[in-house]
């Protein structure tokens, strides 16, 4: 029989059996849909860590001085954490050693950052704010312009002045509806100007970037930030090009190693951390999401590929007579075998096409309802019909072959 | 050997079978040929001869009956002839092409090309329409889509049906629905027309109006092979072959068959 009448005869016998081709699909469908909404969300994380969040915090060719990474990659084991744990901190003593031998077109800023309780004569009760104590070019390197007032000028930060720059939520808890320009807020008991209200630094998974303060490493704020006021949690390194960061990160490598006097042998007891390491850290987490994305929906398949098989069983047996008579008439083996694949096939990628419509659509219903981003992948896609079609054809080739074998005398005899 | 037997063995029909089995290759003038076709059938255990050698030539044109009482081989003797089945033993000659070697899918063709069945149940397939129905075997032949509805809906024509070709089987009488069957058994142009108790589940008016056809078809020159146990149905053939346990028991002309039987009514 030729292959499109094949096809024309599968149709046929879905459309006439409509309710249940419609259950036969159903497990497909749910798989492909989960498949093709899963990937689609991981895809667009992916692509928001790749162009927005990693950008955000890590600007273009810098480099971190840290203790140790803040962001690790997943296969940290016990020991590592034990060597980071007995790290000694980031300490400000460090930092003019470490930055000195940086060429002059380097720029860099040291900061440490944690949650605060700010207050102010307008917000009534304390509010949560992260708290942000910077030294060197940090607006520089961060592009944070203000919206009004003023950045912080170089003064201000050496002198260690008690002025402040906000972010537009920090204004919005502190100062409902009112200009934030030359009030005060308290921190620690300790008051703060405000002399700028920074731009809108975005938003990632829900989260807001814009709800801190920054003041001076020098003004008494780091001491709300660590546990000795003199820690630093890192020195942001930014070189005007790439093969300049890889040379800058080793002086700054010796420079610490000098520092802390390490012999040869020893390891380095710090770390330098690139935006590509926070890179890598997103492909191996996005690595174990696409394969727990495509491990559920894989199992949704299965019993999609279980639901077609025992339908096609079933229309097997309920079909023995109309087999009898095409063999009857002339249908070889082949042709028998043919006609159940190809329905078996069909119903597959007819529900892995719905699966992907409505994959689709509820990965675009996540994205709206929940701060999740998505993104349909086009392979994603591709792959979602070419599974639908590839079940419906291993689940059709029992059924089929049982088809095609039937002796068409016991088929005829069949009621 | 009984006595139905005895005579069985000075009809023409048989010394037709002697003279083609005996000599060499059998021709294309001989539709079928069998030499000793002998069919067994294990039934748990128990070893059910079905056919105990069976000698059979049947010349184009020529309209046949094969019959017999339940059990006498004559349904294991029919899927024989219309290749739904393989012999133990013996050979079977069909066209000149030796038929009893061939394997599944080689038969599957010989049934496309050579034979068209009229079933008792008419076997048409319920969701397809007449016009459908007729085309299959020449879907299952390769023909193509514009040619296949010419084709049908000229065998359709044919037997008169040229007006409900659209219609579904549950939407046709009895004798329509056998009228379509034999539409469908034509429509490849088959060497013989292999009938299975084709009016089992007809009334008597709508029998002897599909027995018409088979006289028309026989007239045109179509060679028919019909299987029945009803000795007034066999009576339309121009030749009755008589089975029983097996063997052939007589082979007569239709004027023989009647004298013998002593059937009252003359049938045309």
């Amino acid at each position: 029989m030729p292959f499109f009448d094949a096809i024309g005869l599968a149709l046929r016998t879905i459309r006439a059996q409509k309710l249940k081709s419609a259950f036969t699909l159903l497990g497909v469908c749910i798989g492909v849909m989960f498949l093709i909404s899963v990937v689609s969300i991981v895809e667009g994380m992916g692509r928001y860590m790749e162009e927005d969040l990693i950008g955000k915090l890590i600007a273009v060719n810098t480099f971190e001085l840290r203790h140790r990474p803040n962001i690790t990659i997943g296969d940290v084991d016990e020991s590592t954490w034990e060597e980071y744990r007995k790290r000694p901190r980031l300490d400000i003593t460090d930092v003019a050693p470490a930055t000195s031998t940086l060429p002059a077109d380097t720029r860099w800023y040291l900061y440490s950052e944690d949650m605060v309780m700010a207050t102010s004569s307008t917000s009534g009760k304390p509010r949560q704010v992260r708290g942000i104590a910077v030294q060197g070019d940090f607006f520089d390197i961060k592009k944070m312009g203000v919206t009004r007032g003023r950045l912080l000028s170089a003064q201000e930060l050496d002198r260690g002045e008690k002025s402040v720059v906000i972010g537009p939520d920090a204004a919005d808890r502190l100062f409902p509806g009112l200009d934030p320009i030359g009030r005060e807020l308290k921190m620690g008991g300790v008051p703060y100007r405000v002399v700028g209200l920074a731009e809108t630094q975005g938003k990632a998974m829900g989260m807001s970037f814009d709800n801190f303060v920054v003041a001076s490493f020098r003004s008494p704020a780091r001491r709300l930030l660590n546990s000795r006021p003199n820690i630093v949690d890192a020195v942001v390194i930014q070189s005007p090009t790439v093969p300049a960061m890889t040379e800058n990160m080793e002086l700054v490598r010796a420079a610490m190693r000098a520092q802390r006097q390490l012999r040869p042998a020893q390891k380095d007891n710090f770390s330098l951390q690139t935006a590509d390491s926070a890179l890598e850290f997103w492909n191996k987490i996005k690595g174990y999401l696409v394969l727990g994305g495509v491990a559920l929906p894989a199992i949704g398949l299965v019993v999609g590929a279980i639901v077609i098989m025992n339908i096609m069983l079933v229309a097997v047996a309920e079909r023995t007579r109309e087999i009898g008579i095409r063999k009857a008439l002339g249908a070889t083996r082949r042709d028998i075998l043919l006609q159940f694949l190809i329905e078996a096939s069909t119903l597959g990628t007819i529900g892995s096409a719905i699966g992907v419509g409505l994959g689709i659509g509820l990965a675009q219903l996540i994205a709206a309802v929940s701060p999740l981003p998505a993104s349909v992948a086009p392979w994603s896609i591709v792959v979602g019909i070419a599974l639908g079609a590839g079940v419906g054809i291993i689940s059709g080739v029992y059924p089929a072959s049982r088809a095609s074998r039937l002796d068409p005398i016991a088929a005829l005899r069949q009621e | 050997m009984s006595a139905l037997g005895d005579i069985g063995l000075s009809t023409t029909g048989e010394r037709l079978a002697v003279t083609a089995t005996n000599g060499a290759t059998p021709t294309k003038d001989w539709v079928i040929v069998t030499r000793q076709l002998k069919r067994e059938y294990d039934m748990g255990g128990e070893i059910v001869r079905a056919l105990r050698g069976v000698d059979l030539a049947i010349r184009r044109n020529e309209y046949v009956a094969i019959m017999g009482p339940s059990g006498s081989g004559k349904s294991t003797l029919m899927n024989l002839i219309g290749c739904l089945d393989t012999p133990n033993e013996g050979e079977y000659w069909l066209s000149g092409q030796l038929v009893s070697e061939m394997s599944d899918d080689q038969l599957a063709r010989v049934r496309n090309r050579e034979i068209g069945f009229v079933f008792q149940t008419f076997n048409l397939l319920p969701r397809a329409s007449a016009l459908q129905n007729v085309e299959l075997p020449l879907v299952y032949a390769g023909v193509s889509a514009d040619e296949r509805k010419k084709r049908a809906s000229e065998a359709l024509q044919r037997v008169q049906l040229g007006e409900r070709m659209h219609h579904r089987p549950n939407e046709l009488s009895g004798g329509q629905r056998q009228r379509v069957a034999i539409a469908r058994a034509l429509v490849n142009r088959p060497s013989i027309l292999l009938a299975d108790e084709p009016t089992g589940n007809l009334d008597s008016t709508t029998s002897e109006e599909i027995m018409k056809v088979f006289e028309e078809l026989a007239q045109q020159g179509q060679t028919v092979v019909m299987v029945t146990h009803e000795p007034d149905i066999a009576a339309h053939a121009r030749r009755v072959v008589v089975l029983r346990d097996g063997v052939i028991a007589s082979d007569e002309t239709r004027e023989q068959f009647i004298e013998r039987v002593g059937l009252t009514h003359a049938a045309h």
